[in-house]
């Protein structure tokens, strides 16, 4: 349970920070996902975002760019897909339906029912670059849940309750993990880029009973294809290092660590 | 070997297609979701293709608003999703001088070089829309006097002025009737909010839908500066020669 409280926590008080900055003037945290300011100094902008008007056909101001590299930076160090499990807001809700299902027992009764590829987001990546240059706008953040929930939670949702109600059904009834572990391109963009980041879980198969609790609960199994078998660090980007193997482990063999490139065993 | 190839091609084929297929949807959804023609936006703003472009919706001008007159669109609200409007007759720009709005936006969406002049921040250059006056239901227009908008307005007798006209109907009274210089006016809206009719008979459209574009050919003689365009035109005289041939000739020969 450690790190799914501390990851609601990291997740809230990211959306309250944001929520104080718009409602009582907070300086602290301004701004949404999208684009912010981190005490009215530091910029921290989303580098899909910046890439889509970039194929839109426009580049943006400096500001904006630094922030862009910022982000860029943080998350190529941290780990990509931290995002997702520690800051996206969607997450809570995608979260949510996967516990609901697994309760309902819903994967039992629909299994191999519905089979599309977890590369779908990368598909959906590619596609939504090509789209922005052909219609010269940034094209995924037309339709975006994250900036649609973001933008709500902070100034207003409006009907766009209908798009968590959405993702939570279908997460729900149609697909295990459906919107964050398929179809999300801006989760396809930080595996991408988290590929070689620094933090990471490490399996240690020498104390591994081979329950697969951790398989159970990963949303994204394929990343532990180690598990009871080899000693390795968990290093495909899909990764989102929220920690529910570690939590669920109890045999200690679940992990964080420091990528350490200069050791040629752990790599 | 045969059969792996097969296989690879037909899924790429397949990934292709359902690409394409969403592509076109999506596409489709953009080419609607992106227009509004008589969206209103935040002082500074880029031409509207641009902004759809430049905007990253992080609502930074919107926090920086102290009158609460710029908004996030939201799903609902029917304009671009997420990028920040107002509606005059709700809340109008109230034109801060120091335009807190226009400095804080990151990308570039809002500019701040088109409303700096020597160095210092100028809301009067900013071109948010122009106001337009429905003269059936303005009740200046009538003879009933009103001036509510020239009043409200920022840049009163410069943007809009009033225009004096001898109301023949009572013989006695004159007629006071507002009249916006485009060339001027800012689009803040502040007389739209002043209107005093129950649906304003003068209100802000974005100056791309409200205002006409003359062609190039036709010069202001008059002014200096609108000459100065045709002062390097070359001089190009066609003549048509007359015929040489008397008219009652030409007539009789039978040609006709």
């Amino acid at each position: 349970m450690k790190y799914l409280i501390l990851r609601r926590l990291s997740q809230f008080s990211i959306i309250f920070l944001y929520f104080g900055a718009n409602a009582w003037g907070w300086k602290i945290l301004q701004g949404n996902l999208s684009s912010s300011k981190i005490f009215e100094t530091i910029p921290m902008s989303d580098p899909y975002a910046i890439l889509q008007i970039f194929f839109a056909g426009s580049v943006v101001a400096v500001d904006a760019l630094i922030g862009g590299l910022v982000a860029l930076a943080f998350y190529v160090i941290i780990g990509g897909r931290a995002f997702c499990s520690w800051v996206c807001p969607i997450n809570i809700v995608t979260e949510t339906a996967s516990y609901v299902r697994g309760k309902l027992n819903i994967q039992k009764y629909q299994e191999g029912r519905v089979i599309i590829t977890r590369n779908s987001r990368y598909y959906i990546l590619v596609t939504s670059l090509v789209l922005s240059s052909i219609f010269g706008v940034a094209a995924f953040e037309f339709l975006s849940p994250i900036s649609i929930v973001t933008r709500g939670l902070i100034f207003g949702l409006g009907v766009g309750v209908a798009t968590l109600v959405l993702i939570f059904l279908f997460d729900l009834f149609v697909l295990k993990d459906g919107w964050c572990g398929h179809f999300c391109p801006l989760g396809g963009f930080y595996s991408l880029i988290g590929r070689f980041s620094l933090i990471r879980v490490k399996h240690n198969a020498e104390t591994c009973t081979a329950c697969m609790k951790c398989k159970e609960v990963c949303p994204e199994k394929d990343v532990l294809f180690m598990v009871s078998k080899e000693s390795l660090s968990v290093n495909m980007g899909e990764c989102t290092l929220c920690g529910r193997c570690i939590d669920v482990c109890g045999d200690n063999s679940m992990k964080f660590h420091i990528r350490d490139y200069l050791k040629k065993e752990s790599k | 070997m045969e059969e792996s190839r097969r296989k690879f091609l037909t899924q790429s084929l397949q990934t292709l297609g359902l690409c394409s297929a969403s592509g076109l949807i999506w596409g489709a959804f953009l080419d609607e979701a992106k227009s509004d023609p008589l969206i209103l936006r935040p002082p500074a703003a880029l031409s509207e293709d641009e902004f759809l472009k430049k905007c990253i919706r992080c609502g930074l001008c919107v926090e920086a608003c102290p009158y609460e007159t710029l908004k996030l669109a939201a799903p609902g609200d029917k304009k671009p999703l997420g990028m920040p409007f107002f509606e005059p007759r709700k809340i109008p720009c109230y034109m801060c001088e120091d335009i807190p709005c226009v400095p804080v936006c990151p990308t570039g969406a809002l500019d701040e070089k088109s409303v700096t002049t020597n160095g210092e921040l100028d809301i009067n250059l900013s071109r948010m829309g122009v106001a337009v006056v429905d003269e059936k239901s303005c009740i200046a227009f009538w003879g009933i006097q009103c001036d509510a908008c020239y009043r409200a307005c920022p840049i009163m007798d410069v943007a809009i002025k009033l225009e004096y006209k001898k109301n023949e109907r009572t013989g006695k009274h004159a007629f006071l009737m507002p009249v916006v210089d485009s060339d001027f006016c800012t689009g803040c809206g502040l007389c739209e909010r002043a209107c005093v009719t129950k649906k304003a008979a003068i209100y802000v459209l974005p100056r791309s839908v409200a205002l006409g574009e003359v062609d190039s050919s036709y010069v202001k003689g008059w002014d200096k500066s609108d000459e100065a365009r045709v002062s390097e035109a070359k001089k190009k005289i066609e003549t048509t020669e007359i015929s040489k041939q008397k008219p009652v000739d030409y007539l009789n020969d039978g040609g006709l």
